[in-house]
């Protein structure tokens, strides 16, 4: 059973942009992707239809069931609760505690005040920073700021984990940290890791599955695949 | 008990957010308070107008004197005629004989005195009256000629010619203060909407986040509509102020009436604490819609 299923996917914005251009692609439940390609060739768009930010013009999306071209406005949510989302910028609220931030998502759903309590602090221990929880996220290195984001991914227990860049704005040594504790969770929770990124060392270094794209279609798909010589990303 | 606590945290997240937005909120409820007060005014003015109308309406009186030969059986025959034109209000049509009024101007004047006291029964030119009330006062003009044309019945008078021309004026007025009100409604919506939507705007990063980590509308939306309402409810403190006091230290200053005794000021309870609920409760509508329409607006990410 494949966790998501992209079937001859077209995405072509109002500005006449064509991001992908029938692209299919099956990822199973509990595997780690690597999306790279050159900027522009629709790989940010492909995640973003995975998280129903946009939507395919034509063809299928289907993300642990749910049909997200179908899914209307007012219910992304389901789908959204379903997933965790890494951003490059992290996207923390800044007025916010590490543990508001965090318990963001599961105050939402209006979980219970000590279930929210347990579940931060798991979060944040399986991020190694479980000592900031009191701290803002301006007192906190880009490192930290990355990992609170990925606690707040991962406080609802999702299935998969969509990380868009997510050590694009992170030294080379913090990013090996930030993989580090990625490919904890995808190896002890079994969760799924669909990440796009620029870093060649990162995608050498870590023997994933690599898919990469050019011109919004899938030209290659590698298990433990590597940047080759000629990919000038 | 899931949606009892999103409501509840949704009410702690909107007034904790009044203070971390601590400027804008600012902004919004002084937006709040100067429109308000406009409208306060406005209310006062249009509620006291309606007021003076309705009291000069009431007093308007038609008097139907009677022919000198009716006699007292004519005179009953009259009464149920006029009692059962529709626009007569029966329960204020006063009978008076000539002897009674008479007697009621020699008591009025000094001069009426002199003059009526050597008058008896039968030398007394006055006539019987009936006095009585409209109820529609836009109606009295076809009233009076339905009196006229009953018989035995001598003369009608209502200060015709003045009583349309006054009645005219009043609905005037009343239409413009009406206006007024409401158009200070409508540029107060307007206002708390726009300051309201800045506000918002300001957080369209929060909105966008919290849609991207799986909040639903109602939970976005939520706060920023209890936010404007509690924004809209601490607006409404000075004009509702203004009201208790400012209208009650008007009353007082005037003793109650405006240039004349005609123009009588609404007595200060319980209209004040009427028009201090009506404020209240638009202050807080007008929040809440503001703030809906403006969250509205970002929610599509």
């Amino acid at each position: 059973m494949k966790f998501i299923k992209i079937e001859d996917c077209y995405k072509v914005y109002k500005n006449g942009v064509t991001a992908t251009a029938g692209l299919n692609l099956e990822i199973a439940k509990g595997e780690f992707v690597f999306i790279i390609g050159a900027t522009g060739c629709g790989k940010s768009t492909l995640i973003k239809m995975l998280y129903r930010e946009e939507k395919p013009t034509k063809g299928k999306v289907i993300v642990g069931g749910i049909d997200v071209a179908k899914l209307r406005n007012s219910k992304v949510y389901k789908l959204r609760r379903k997933l965790g989302i890494v951003f490059q910028d992290f996207k923390l609220l800044p007025k916010l505690t590490v543990y508001d931030n965090v318990a963001f998502p599961l105050n939402s759903m209006g979980a219970k005040k000590s279930e929210v309590k347990a579940r931060v602090v798991k979060a944040l221990e399986l991020v190694g920073l479980k000592e900031k929880i009191r701290s803002y996220p301006n007192e906190l290195s880009a490192g930290m700021q990355q990992r609170v984001c990925i606690a707040r991914a991962m406080v609802n227990g999702p299935k998969l984990l969509i990380c868009d860049e997510p050590t694009g704005n992170l030294d080379p040594e913090t990013s090996k940290e930030i993989m580090n504790v990625l490919d904890g969770i995808n190896k002890e929770l079994g969760t799924t890791i669909v990440m796009v990124t620029h870093d060649k060392d990162i995608v050498n270094r870590m023997k994933k599955r690599v898919v990469l794209l050019e011109n919004g279609v899938l030209v290659s798909d590698e298990l433990k695949g590597k940047y080759k010589a000629h990919e000038s990303i | 008990m899931k949606a009892f606590r999103i409501l509840l945290r949704s009410i702690n997240d909107g007034l904790r957010s009044i203070f971390r937005n601590f400027s804008l909120s600012t902004a919004s409820i002084l937006c709040s308070t100067i429109t308000l007060i406009l409208v306060a005014v406005a209310m006062v003015l249009s509620a006291n107008v309606d007021n003076f109308t309705k009291k000069i309406e009431d007093d308007m009186t038609i008097v139907v004197f009677l022919d000198s030969k009716a006699t007292s059986e004519e005179v009953e025959i009259i009464r149920n005629k006029i009692d059962n034109i529709a626009n007569v209000d029966e329960d204020e049509t006063i009978y008076k004989t000539k002897a009674e009024v008479k007697m009621e101007m020699q008591n009025e004047s000094a001069i009426f005195n002199t003059v009526m006291g050597d008058w008896d029964e039968e030398t007394n030119p006055l006539k019987d009256t009936f006095q009585l009330k409209v109820k529609d006062i836009e109606q009295i003009n076809e009233t009076a000629k339905e009196i006229e044309n009953i018989d035995k019945v001598s003369t009608v008078r209502y200060g015709e010619g003045l009583v349309e021309k006054m009645v005219g004026a009043f609905k005037w007025i009343e239409r413009i203060a009406y206006g007024a009100v409401l158009a200070l409604i409508l540029v107060t919506i307007f206002l708390i909407i726009n300051t309201i939507k800045l506000t918002i705007f300001s957080r369209q990063r929060e909105i966008s986040i919290m849609r991207l980590v799986g909040a639903s509308n109602f939970v976005i939306k939520t706060p920023f509509i209890i936010e404007g309402m509690f924004l809209g409810l601490i607006g409404s403190i000075i004009p509702v102020l203004v009201v208790l006091f400012g209208y009650t230290t008007l009353y007082d200053m005037t003793h109650g009436y405006l240039f004349s005794p005609i123009i009588q000021l609404i007595k200060p309870t319980p209209f004040i604490y009427y028009t201090s609920a009506i404020l209240v409760v638009i202050a807080m509508i007008v929040g809440m819609i503001g703030s809906a329409r403006a969250a509205r607006k970002y929610l599509k990410v």
